[in-house]
């Protein structure tokens, strides 16, 4: 494998409002000494959809998982993660709050085994609200929000184990958004998915960057261009390059981002 | 030989060796039901036993037994849920947590006379409990909390990650997505732990001796006041079981009809425990086609 300067990079600070941003971000799993993650420090552009990229093991979940905190019990987290001008970083700060604010879907989909309607508003009653007009309609604008509300509206009651693959996906997103988060976290949300769903589910997340913030990992390079404004290049726990999508994929300013998508990598 | 003839050797042994584990377990089942059946009557079901003459039946034991097994259940199932929660949940994996789970393979590896005299010594003699129904519950209790300590740490270890994960992400606390996520989620397969360790419960016999006693008063079935004497449901009284008579009639009996009052009983038992294990599985089935939505 090619040894690359990991020292070398190229990092941009999108123009408007920031949404997320990170300061020297390092994560250690357990008591290990060697860091997962050095130093990440990235801006994430409010409404846009950022694309994390890299080979297996170049930190891009680690660092996705570090921004609501789910590596709180696995993983030590240094440096600042600032929202809303807070460091949710913070070991004072609320996580649940965060996390209300900062939704997640994985690379598996995971509805719960309950109905379609359960499981997208039992995160709402644990978060107090008993309206039951509210709840139906938050399912509602949720489903639709994840173009799921079509395939499902007849049978909501239906368990949420009995749908395709894509359409838990969906659900999962729509499960997420229901708690109207500010932004969304996509951990290769489509790796388990077939081209098909995989193309609706593009759809969507374009769809929904017009009312969130959302930062997405992908091993798929033609996803990232496809959906991205900006790409960030994660290699052996360090960001290598971050600028706009096009210029990630065109005119790259690092030679490591250059071999990787063009495919001339390790 | 060829690869193939060797395979086909090796099939034709491993299945030997299951027909012979079906063929002792098909034998003793057999023996002990065909040999018990015909004295299985309304009458024996439903008299009580009788100390010299024939004809006695075995009603008070069978109501012993099962009322001997709801309340180890209420003792047990409590204390087994909240370690197994702890142990699959909260847990670190540190020296603390080995400790436990080596203290409950001991547990459940003591022989049932040991429990059994301890009981005898600790609750009957010690805490003045006497023979009674309380001290065999809490004996069994003994027995019956490794048992359901792991299955329940079982069926909470076999619902994926993800569903955690799911939880954390929206915001939930711990408790909350194993209260309402991976608690129903393990829900058939505790289900089945509870069934089948009620089993081992209902038949027991060598601890109850010495606690729960081997004498069986007379039973009023009309006096629901748990307080007196003579009412079936006060935990205070001796009680023997339906496994304790058995061996007693064995040993001491002295009616006439001993030997058939004991094939009864061995009947009855059996196909009581039968029913706990294939409704264990019925219910286990059921709930998850429920869960999982298949129609």
């Amino acid at each position: 494998m090619q040894v690359y300067d990991l020292n070398k990079n190229h990092i941009v600070t999108p123009p408007g409002e920031i949404a997320l941003s990170t300061n020297q971000l390092q994560v250690n799993y357990g008591n290990s000494k060697q860091a997962s993650m050095v130093d990440a420090s990235l801006s994430f552009p409010r409404f846009q959809i950022t694309a994390l990229i890299g080979a297996s093991g170049s930190g891009k979940s680690t660092y996705l998982r570090s921004l609501n905190r789910m590596n709180d019990r696995i993983a030590t987290v240094h440096g600042e993660i600032m929202y809303h001008n807070t460091n949710i970083n913070s070991p004072k700060v609320n996580v649940y709050e965060v996390r209300k604010h900062i939704g997640m879907v994985f690379q598996k989909p995971n509805p719960f085994a309950k109905s379609i309607t359960e499981n997208i508003t039992f995160a709402l009653k644990a978060a107090g609200i008993t309206n039951r007009q509210e709840l139906r309609q938050r399912v509602e604008t949720s489903l639709k929000e994840a173009a799921l509300w079509d395939e499902v509206k007849d049978d909501l009651n239906k368990s949420a184990l009995a749908l395709s693959g894509g359409q838990q996906q969906r659900l999962c997103i729509a499960r997420s958004i229901a708690m109207k988060p500010d932004i969304l976290l996509l951990d290769e949300p489509a790796s388990a998915l077939d081209p098909i769903s995989t193309a609706k589910l593009e759809v969507t997340l374009k769809e929904l960057a017009k009312n969130y913030t959302i930062i997405i990992v992908t091993h798929n390079m033609q996803q990232a261009s496809r959906v991205s404004s900006y790409t960030a290049f994660f290699h052996l726990g360090h960001v290598i390059e971050y600028d706009q999508t096009e210029t990630i994929f065109q005119t790259p300013n690092i030679q490591a981002t250059h071999d990787y998508v063009t495919g001339n990598f390790g | 030989m060829t690869p193939n003839q060797t395979d086909r050797l090796a099939t034709r042994f491993i299945q030997f060796l299951v027909l012979i584990v079906v063929l002792i377990l098909l034998f003793l089942l057999g023996d002990i039901i065909i040999s018990g059946l015909p004295h299985i009557s309304w009458h024996f079901l439903t008299s009580p036993a009788s100390s010299f003459s024939a004809g006695g039946g075995i009603r008070d034991q069978l109501f012993n037994s099962l009322y001997l097994l709801v309340l180890t259940l209420i003792i047990s199932f409590p204390l087994a849920l909240g370690s197994a929660i702890y142990l699959s949940e909260y847990a670190g994996d540190n020296w603390f947590t080995s400790l436990i789970r080596t203290a409950i393979e001991v547990l459940s590896s003591l022989p049932s006379v040991v429990v059994g005299l301890f009981g005898y010594l600790l609750f009957v003699i010690e805490f003045h409990l006497g023979f009674s129904i309380l001290s065999g519950a809490i004996a069994l209790t003994f027995f019956n909390l490794p048992l359901l300590i792991r299955s329940i740490e079982g069926s909470l270890h076999a619902v994926p990650n993800s569903q955690r994960e799911a939880g954390i992400a929206l915001g939930l606390s711990n408790w909350r997505t194993i209260r309402g996520i991976l608690l129903p989620m393990a829900l058939p397969g505790i289900l089945t732990g509870i069934i089948l360790s009620a089993g081992r419960i209902f038949g027991e016999a060598a601890a109850l001796i010495y606690t729960a006693g081997q004498s069986a008063p007379i039973l009023d079935y009309t006096n629901w006041n748990p307080t007196a004497s003579s009412s079936f449901l006060n935990p205070m009284r001796p009680a023997e079981t339906l496994a304790v008579h058995i061996w007693k009639v064995n040993t001491e009996g002295v009616t006439p009809d001993a030997v058939s009052i004991s094939a009864g009983s061995s009947a009855v038992l059996i196909i009581i425990i039968l029913l706990f294990n294939f409704g264990a599985r019925a219910i286990g089935n059921r709930m998850y086609k429920k869960m999982t939505g298949g129609k």
